[in-house]
């Protein structure tokens, strides 16, 4: 593979090649009076996957949710700085917040189809911004079930509800339908840890697939999987960004001790 | 299996436990236990049969009692549109019409608004009013029957009367009886359809609003879906409790024995009918008191079976 320029470290002096789909400016956050993002600053190039590791409660799920402000469903949650999609900060006041969202797509942890057929569930979400003919909905639901990798395995049963589906055929239902409204960017929010291996397995190598259209950012526990997926990898710690940058460079040679001691296994 | 052998198959916790006690003092008290799990099973069985028991001897008990005035007065009970005493003229019509017209009114008006108030409770009420709310809403079930009658004799059957002339002349009447019932039944539909609002995890709501709904979009194809089912036993709590709710209806149904067929007239329902006359009831009145007691019990009887039957075939559906 061919080494790409990326961010190089947490202090936000990039020499990214491919242009910054997303970035974020000094970002905090407070849960109430708890600060679980102190000062984050990074791009997240496009048509990369960008994964965010680190132990528990170190903010990465928290950063995630604001990409897409998710945060803004409960009270008493306050975010400060902001996050640039295409330059444009998306915390500005006068945001359409559910325009928003439906420009970057997420995938939770657990599985989550609605109670409504297979072919519902992925036409669902197309139906809230497009108007399609029926032969045209019939084709972005089968574009985007062969895209999850489901179709073969879903197409002599799209009437049936989607909550009867195997675990890991949930989730690939669940990447359908977020893919199926043609995001820019999908989220990823430790997408496979309810799944078993091979289910995990299939949804990685989609992850691959999918990054030629999507930005792509991930959350995850798992290291290894990480490293597999993932271009660039950002470690928090603590609220904190310690480091970021290409996935090779930060498995094998990072330049923070706390990350190579999360690495090799010492805490988290 | 011998207790013995019981004891030994259980190998690493007997193994203790032979360190700790004598063997025949751990016997005896196993002996104990089982004698206790007997006694406590013949107990919560017996209560469980005390349920059947009950239903049998009232079921029966309304057919005994009811039989004379079905062989005296046949189909005619039934068909009868008048139900006066003293030409021992016994119709059961218009009870039976009042009893379905105002629960039906009563739960026409009940689930819509129950579900906003649950909706608002559960999805948009900011965190400090719910609780306020949430305890009104309890309060409003605890109120007495008969308070709900005077209130609606007192306050509500005049306003009526006097705002919409035309269409409640006396201010009695069924839809009177309706609203009140409407207004009785409401927390308990409100309580059960928040309560399974809230099993709907707040993941599934958050993927929703993911894709980039609105909230309206979230609560009408992720939320509602997902509860109506629940919601469904609600209202059919609630619409028990209409059925045969007497103190209350019996003070604004207005009390015509002879049946209206309209939806704001005067009637009578079979509860407040029995309410009225039982206690200076004999010989064929009071069998067909009876009577109309069975047919109450019987159509209280079908909608519950109905529920469950739609309940039934909500959940193949989904399957």
């Amino acid at each position: 593979m061919a080494p790409r320029q990326t961010p190089k470290n947490a202090s936000g002096n990039t020499h990214a090649a491919a242009p910054a789909k997303l970035s974020v400016q000094e970002l905090d956050f407070y849960y109430g009076d708890f600060q679980a993002i102190k000062k984050v600053s990074m791009d997240i190039p496009a048509n990369q996957v960008t994964a965010y590791i680190g132990p528990s409660g170190c903010g990465k799920s928290t950063l995630l949710r604001c990409f897409n402000r998710m945060h803004d469903l409960y009270p008493g949650l306050k975010t400060e700085g902001s996050i640039l999609l295409d330059g444009q900060d998306t915390h500005a006041s006068g945001v359409d917040i559910n325009l928003l969202r439906a420009r970057i797509g997420m995938v939770f942890q657990k599985p989550t189809p609605f109670p409504m057929s297979v072919y519902d569930n992925i036409a669902f979400g197309v139906k809230l911004y497009e108007r399609l003919s029926r032969r045209d909905m019939d084709e972005r639901v089968e574009w985007a079930l062969k895209k999850a990798a489901l179709w073969n395995e879903v197409k002599d049963k799209l009437k049936t509800n989607g909550q009867a589906l195997s675990g890991g055929q949930q989730q690939r239902l669940c990447i359908a339908r977020t893919i199926a409204v043609k995001p820019e960017v999908i989220l990823l929010d430790e997408p496979t840890s309810a799944l078993d291996p091979i289910s995990t397995g299939y949804i990685e190598d989609l992850i691959h697939e999918l990054k030629t259209d999507y930005t792509i950012v991930i959350v995850t526990h798992n290291m290894q999987q990480a490293a597999r997926v993932s271009d660039i990898t950002a470690f928090m710690y603590l609220g904190e960004l310690i480091e970021c940058g290409q996935t090779d460079q930060i498995f094998t040679d990072p330049e923070k001790k706390q990350t190579e001691d999360y690495i090799t296994g010492r805490y988290g | 299996m011998t207790t013995g052998s019981s004891v030994t198959s259980k190998t690493s916790e007997g193994d203790r436990m032979q360190k700790l006690s004598a063997s025949a003092q751990e016997r005896s008290a196993l002996k104990r236990n089982g004698l206790v799990d007997r006694l406590f099973e013949l107990a919560t069985r017996s209560s469980a049969l005390l349920v059947l028991l009950l239903l049998g001897t009232i079921t029966g008990s309304l057919v005994l009692a009811g039989w004379p005035a079905l062989q005296e007065l046949g189909l005619s009970f039934f068909t009868g549109d008048r139900w006066a005493a003293n030409v021992e003229n016994f119709g059961a019509l218009p009870a039976i019409y009042g009893t379905l017209v105002t629960s039906l009114i009563a739960i026409a008006i009940a689930i819509p608004v129950s579900l906003g108030i649950a909706i608002f409770l559960t999805e948009l009420c900011p965190p400090k009013l719910r609780r306020t709310i949430g305890t009104m809403v309890e309060l409003l079930a605890g109120v007495p029957s008969i308070i709900y009658g005077m209130w609606g004799v007192e306050v509500l059957a005049p306003f009526l009367q006097s705002h919409f002339p035309s269409v409640f002349p006396a201010g009695t009447g069924l839809t009177t009886a309706g609203l009140i019932l409407a207004i009785m039944i409401i927390p308990f539909i409100t309580a059960v359809t928040r309560d399974v609002m809230h099993t709907v995890p707040p993941i599934m709501r958050e993927s929703a609003y993911g894709l980039g709904c609105t909230t309206w979009e979230v609560i009408r194809h992720v939320i509602f879906p997902s509860v109506k089912g629940g919601m469904l036993g609600g209202v059919i709590l609630g619409l028990g409790r209409a059925l045969g709710e007497t103190m209350a209806v019996t003070f604004v149904i207005g009390n015509n024995l002879f049946l209206s067929a309209t939806l704001t007239g005067q009637g009578t329902s079979i509860a407040a009918l029995i309410a009225n006359q039982f206690s200076e009831a004999d010989g064929l009145q009071r069998s067909a008191l009876l009577l109309l007691g069975l047919v109450l019990f019987l159509i209280t009887f079908a909608v519950l079976a109905l529920a469950r039957f739609m309940l039934k075939r909500m959940e193949q559906r989904a399957a």
